[in-house]
């Protein structure tokens, strides 16, 4: 090549800075490249504040770019004992850390992969992180022939990888679809972070909801006149919107069901369009409900930090039912929520043989799939309605809205509820449609920031993650000129509207109950009902 | 002209050159991953890599028309905005196209007149390298504006409630 | 040299069972006593490992739902991807044992574009995956007519249909022994030809790939090349497996290689990965029902924790609960 040829001189130092993403030359084993600290790629490190408050093991003040992280003396045997712990008391940790044959099939699975292309968010790769401790401290293998066998000693350097890529995983469960065995990197973020969490290494987002959560009922710390005088401003909204002045109860004994959402609903916009619909749908059908701010969220932060701390946060559901004497607990749109009530609720906190068998007091329809839980999915129950013709609905009220229909991660791959939002969807909106099938349903791609990270600091990491998911959307988008995304989760509401402002600006995000709500035509409203819950006026309706 | 010609019979291969060096960015462990499945959805990094580039490609053949161009580079710039590069390195993949067109064209730039065109051409490059700055800039503030927004939006009814009492205050 | 240390261990497993056997004449080492020692340890391994995987309970039931679940009677259950009852697990867990389920789900994507195939794309993965455990499966029932006399018909059937393409040529050639050569060939070439996959596999990986690949070519050779004595093998097996332990004289060294490396795969395997043909039937993302909503799930060492009550919450906040008109307790 003549001199002439040579490209960019200039720049070439620039572009060859060492980060994750340099790496023309397949560069070092992935095991001698340290995890670096740069801005926005860690998580806030928890406050005192809030680590105090719920008791969590040494809680101080330090931040990740530290050089000194502050752990105990013997933060090494502390884990290893937690290690050795877990592997006792969980068959999938220890069968998960053994089984691996290194396929590769998962390695494309994760949107955080996909979106980065940074070979440590292959989720396999996201495995070894821990199992290659695993084999060094817990196996023949490993203790014989070190590196050969995948193991390496656990030094502060991985610690500070786990810290790094443990909070760089969603728990969405999409690559253990694919596993020939079924492993989930879910199951292993959650052991890695219950292991950090053993001495102080916790994230703020996770911890700071779990307290307050603990305290006040909900995540951001609501006292229980301020949470009343909420729902309240939305009892005027709806009244101003439709006509229709709604009732709330709150804290009421003897009422039939108890209804818990995410705190998300109540206080976040858009969420607490969501909100307004539950209202406006209960009074349709005039149920016989009640609201508790002491059980005033749904959410479980706990559940991305340890399962003792999604235990302890997810008791006050039953507590309060009990307390309140009724007959069983609707919940609310919400992914991870779901996933504790499907998976951990009746086992942790149950039985709850103070409840009854769910029945729908309307239409009479027993639930049997939630007869041990006592709790429905408010998608079930409206699906259910909506079936039996309890509801009066004008779905050409959602006409200037152009649906698609994101799945939640967790109502997917740890529930399996996607029939209902679709039947639903499709019964109160006239214009739906799906995106690609490789990005639905059980293969569904996260919102990016699922798991405790829909946090601010990291945006960049959570715009890298929506990738996958955005660009199915901006498919749709250019396709069917779709301007609605819908969803039945709380954390989506607040996530998915961050994606799409970067991603589909034109794209809004919605709450299915608000569209239900949109679509309902109630008794008493007003004679010309011609703006939806957000006051955008309907099709054909001039502002 | 000729210039333009023999770009656009060299397609191809200049556009396959182009995105293998675009795709350099990321380490070749996972580029193994990345370059094998193209699908749209399944893998839209690649794929928005490998339109867009295409598209790209074709509007160098002709005057710079921002409108047209912009948004084709906003595709890849986007992505490549939030990937933890420095911002020369997000947008270097334009200037790479420089290199790419003299490897391939090394014959016929020797030749004087249509080392003119290429002047041209290279300002053509040049035109959209500045387009790609403003994109990037812009995509960093919508970064830092819904930074902002979030946390605004997460407490809504909160900000709602305290602006009513303010008012309420001052009524009184 | 994480391909070349492993190559270079295979070899010298080789080199050393040839130099006992021929130089040093220690058939009765290579024939007998470390065979007999392998699958003593290999029998433990794994009922250890398997012990100690069931050892530890399954606290939650937490399986990857990959369908439409049990819900209302009128919406269609994806009665095998997310099963709600045993018959459904057992159907999930078939498919995914013995076709490999989840692996084929991974290819669907990558069909569309174009139509064609890629090198290492997910299907040839399932495909070669598939082909491997199978042919190792049906060799390895093979093999069993040496242990058995009289030779079950079973296997006798067996061994027609693997050898139907029979031609001219003698012995019978099995489908099988060329299929695993192909199929372990290119489970060993995609760990070094894609750099992704190289990247994530231990030299382990390369070793228990190596050695199959050593094994099988050993069994082939002997069968088709080194023309072995079957009956003095034969009586050799028999010996071990009736504890009356005779070296028949004249075996051939090719056949101690093979068994050799037979017996370091024996021992070695439950230390390693190659376990996931335990694992795989315990896994709970799998083989749960997704029924806990219905059921309870019992977690043997479900911790009491204390958690923040009413009462508590209420003490906090009663006077302001009282200001806007929230029920109390106590007043």
């Amino acid at each position: 090549m003549s001199k002439m040829l040579e490209p960019n001189e200039l720049t070439k130092d620039i572009l060859e800075t060492p980060s994750l993403m340099t790496g023309k030359s397949p560069a070092k084993e992935w095991m001698d490249t340290p995890a670096e600290f740069r801005p926005g790629n860690w998580c806030y490190s928890a406050k005192t504040k809030a680590t105090d408050a719920l008791g969590a093991p040494n809680s101080r003040d330090w931040s990740p770019i530290d050089e000194d992280w502050k752990l105990p003396e013997n933060w090494q045997e502390i884990i290893s004992k937690g290690f050795r712990e877990r592997l006792d008391k969980f068959r999938s940790f220890r069968l998960f850390m053994d089984i691996c044959v290194r396929c590769g099939a998962c390695a494309d699975k994760c949107h955080f992969f996909l979106g980065s292309g940074d070979p440590k968010n292959m989720p396999v790769l996201r495995a070894e992180l821990l199992r290659s401790v695993y084999r060094n401290d817990f196996t023949l293998a490993g203790k014989l022939l070190k590196k050969f066998a995948g193991a390496r000693p656990l030094t502060m350097d991985v610690v500070k990888e786990w810290f790094l890529y443990f909070f760089q995983c969603t728990e969405c469960r999409r690559c253990s679809v694919f596993c020939p065995y079924g492993i989930d990197t879910a199951e292993i973020t959650m052991m890695a972070r219950e292991l950090l969490n053993l001495v102080g290494i916790n994230i703020n987002w996770i911890m700071d909801p779990a307290a307050n959560c603990t305290r006040t009922g909900n995540h951001l710390g609501i006292e229980p006149h301020t949470f009343k005088k909420v729902i309240e401003t939305l009892v005027e909204d709806v009244e101003d919107i439709t006509g229709i002045a709604l009732n709330p109860s709150f804290n009421r004994k003897g009422a039939e069901i108890l209804f818990i959402t995410p705190s998300g609903d109540v206080f976040a916009d858009p969420g607490v369009y969501t909100m307004m619909g539950y209202l406006m749908l209960f009074e349709h059908i005039g149920l016989d409900y009640t609201l508790s701010t002491y059980a005033s969220e749904g959410g479980n932060f706990g559940l991305f930090n340890s399962n003792e701390l999604m235990k302890k946060l997810n008791a006050k559901m039953y507590h309060e039912a009990e307390r309140l004497g009724v007959k069983w607990i609707l919940g609310g749109e919400c992914g991870h929520m779901w996933r504790v009530i499907n998976q951990y609720m009746d086992t942790m906190n149950g039985p709850a043989d103070f409840l009854e068998e769910p029945v729908s007091p309307i239409t009479g329809t027993k639930f049997e799939n939630a007869k041990s839980t006592k709790m429905v999915h408010i998608m079930e129950f409206t699906a259910d309605l909506i079936k039996n013709n309890k509801l009066k609905l004008d779905p050409s009220r959602n006409d200037h809205l152009n649906v698609t229909f994101h799945d939640s991660c967790n109502p997917a791959r740890a529930m399996g509820i996607l029939e209902e939002p679709r039947y639903v969807i499709q019964n109160v909106c006239n214009n739906f449609y799906e995106m690609p099938e490789e990005t639905i349903r059980e293969n569904t791609f996260c919102c990016g920031a699922g798991s405790g990270l829909n946090t601010e600091e990291i945006m960049d990491i959570r715009m890298r993650g929506a990738l996958p998911r955005a660009s199915a959307l901006k498919y749709v988008e250019e396709k069917h000129d779709v301007n609605t995304l819908a969803c039945v989760c709380a954390i989506d509401r607040a996530t998915l509207l961050a994606l799409t402002q970067y991603w589909a600006p034109d794209v809004e995000v919605a709450g299915v109950t608000e569209m239900v709500a949109n679509a309902l035509v109630m008794d008493g409203e007003k004679e010309v009902r011609d703006h939806d819950l957000r006051d955008e006026p309907y099709l054909g309706v001039e502002d | 002209m000729e210039l333009v010609n023999k770009l656009s019979e060299k397609k191809q291969e200049i556009v396959r050159e182009w995105i293998r060096k675009t795709m350099e960015a990321y380490p070749a462990e996972s580029l193994a991953v990345l370059n094998r499945n193209k699908n749209q959805f399944a893998n839209p990094l690649s794929h928005t890599i490998s339109e867009n580039i295409d598209l790209l490609f074709e509007e160098l053949l002709s005057e710079i028309n921002p409108e047209k161009v912009a948004p084709i580079l906003d595709k890849v710039i986007r992505i490549r905005a939030v990937q933890d590069m420095a911002p020369a390195k997000a947008i270097s993949f334009v200037f790479d196209l420089k290199g790419v067109i003299r490897d391939a064209l090394k014959d016929e730039i020797q030749e004087k007149k249509s080392f003119r065109e290429l002047l041209t051409v290279e300002k053509r490059i040049d035109q959209m390298a500045l387009l790609s700055f403003d994109i990037y800039v812009s995509c960093r503030e919508k970064i830092y504006q819904i930074q902002a927004n979030e946390s605004k939006n997460q407490t809504h009814m909160l900000i709602r409630r305290v602006n009513e009492m303010d008012k309420q205050n001052e009524a009184r | 040299m994480k391909i070349i240390n492993p190559l270079l261990i295979v070899l010298v497993l080789i080199a050393l069972a040839y130099a006992g056997v021929n130089a040093m004449g220690m058939t009765l080492l290579f024939g007998v006593v470390i065979p007999i020692v392998a699958f003593i340890v290999f029998l433990l391994g794994f009922i250890t490992k398997v012990l100690s995987w069931s050892k530890s309970p399954v606290p939650f039931r937490i399986p990857t739902t990959a369908g439409q679940g049990k819900s209302l009677p009128w919406i269609k259950q994806a009665k095998l991807d997310n099963p709600s009852s045993t018959a459904g697990v057992l159907g999930r867990m078939a498919l995914e044992v013995l076709l490999f389920r989840s692996l084929f789900k991974n290819t669907k994507a990558e069909l569309t574009e174009g139509g064609m195939l890629a090198y290492g794309s997910s299907k040839w993965l399932w495909l070669g995956g598939l082909v491997f455990h199978w042919s190792f499966l049906l060799i390895l029932v093979r093999h069993l007519r040496l242990f058995l006399e009289p030779v079950p018909a079973l296997i006798t059937f067996l061994e027609a249909g693997d050898s139907m393409f029979q031609m001219a040529f003698l012995p019978a050639f099995y489908l099988t022994d060329a299929a695993i050569l192909l199929a372990a060939t290119y489970l060993f070439l995609r760990r070094v030809v894609s750099p992704q996959i190289k990247t994530l596999s231990l030299p382990a990986d390369y070793f228990a790939i190596l050695l199959i690949i050593a094994i099988a070519t050993t069994g082939v050779l002997m069968r088709y090349y080194y023309r072995v004595d079957v009956v003095a093998i034969k009586d050799l097996i028999r010996g071990l497996v009736t504890f009356s332990f005779n070296v028949p004289e004249g075996i051939g060294v090719i056949f101690y290689i093979h068994l050799f490396l037979v017996s370091v795969l024996a021992i070695y395997f439950p230390f390693s990965k190659l376990m996931h043909l335990g694992g795989v039937f315990l896994s709970p993302t799998r083989n749960l029902a997704n029924n806990s909503r219905a059921q309870r799930h019992i977690n043997p060492w479900n911790p009491d924790i204390k958690f923040h009550t009413y009462e508590a919450y209420e003490n906090e906040f009663r006077e302001k609960m009282k200001a806007v008109g929230l029920p109390v307790e106590k007043e």
